[in-house]
């Protein structure tokens, strides 16, 4: 898991992990559509594809990198404990709104009578 | 964009390497969630987790004030959080320091954004962390000791990632 953060943790890595989300390119589209040049993608994409969020097949003369869906699933499910307690914490939230939007309404109403 | 999520609403991403973006839209006007989340009599309802009770042991709402909460658990056992606010602006921000105290000394900023549409609230809730470490660490004791109750926030790549994730695995 630390791997796939320290990966992602660089913004030019980032970028491409969410270009290629998108679909599967090629190395010289990526460079392409980030600016970036060719020898700072390929590191980057190494770095990826070593930490295991992107895997390349060819299909002819390229290339093609996309992102390895096993990869997202783990940061899920890293993040999944987190997210179940802010979850809680705003389903309690929602009940509590619920209650004072009442009372909003009822001291509306009492007070057009 | 489609968005999938098994836990209602809340979604959690990571905008940057310090970062954690939590997002989720509530049926109620701002003034009434600035409301729920500024009046101590209202925090013990919904901050902490179902299986704890929640005391309010400082709540200033102002610039410079500070905030105290305990989670006491079931078997007596009591730990606290910790923060001053900064920024108060009802009801469209709010900015505060987090601390967990058995953690201290590691502090972050959260800072909350109440946009109103339709009648309803979007309510994001960003936590800037010293460092990365600090922020995956506050995830990472989440998973491991379940105080994972309160920490910062978390941004859009997540959520997508995940739906992406569950439609490349069908």
């Amino acid at each position: 898991m630390q791997e796939i953060l320290s990966a992602l943790a660089e913004p030019n890595r980032l970028q491409i992990v969410e270009l290629l989300r998108r679909r599967p390119l090629p190395v010289g589209e990526i460079v392409e559509r980030l600016r970036l040049r060719q020898p700072q993608v390929s590191k980057h994409l190494r770095v990826l594809s070593d930490a295991g969020l992107v895997e390349v097949r060819p299909v002819g003369q390229q290339r093609i990198y996309r992102v390895r869906a096993q990869a997202l699933k783990e940061l899920d499910a890293w993040l999944d404990p987190y997210r179940r307690t802010w979850d809680e914490r705003f389903d309690q939230l929602d009940d509590v709104l619920r209650d004072l939007k009442r009372k909003h309404k009822e001291k509306k109403d009492g007070h057009g009578k | 964009m489609a968005m999938a999520s098994s836990t209602g609403t809340t979604k959690v991403t990571l905008p940057s390497d310090r970062e954690i973006l939590i997002t989720r839209e509530f049926d109620a006007p701002r003034d009434l969630v600035f409301k729920a989340m500024t009046d101590p009599k209202l925090i013990s309802r919904w901050w902490g987790p179902r299986k704890y009770a929640t005391v309010v042991d400082k709540m200033d709402v102002r610039p410079g004030g500070a905030w105290r909460f305990v989670h006491r658990a079931p078997d007596g056992s009591e730990f606290g959080f910790r923060g001053e606010y900064r920024e108060v602006v009802p009801p469209e921000r709010i900015v505060q320091t987090f601390e967990f105290e058995p953690m201290a000394g590691h502090i972050s900023v959260e800072t909350a954004t109440f946009t109103e549409r339709d009648g309803r609230t979007l309510l994001t809730v960003r936590s800037l962390f010293a460092s990365k470490e600090d922020r995956d660490g506050m995830v990472q004791s989440g998973m491991e000791t379940g105080l994972r109750e309160t920490h910062d926030r978390f941004a859009e790549l997540l959520a997508e990632l995940r739906e992406e994730a569950r439609i490349s695995a069908r």
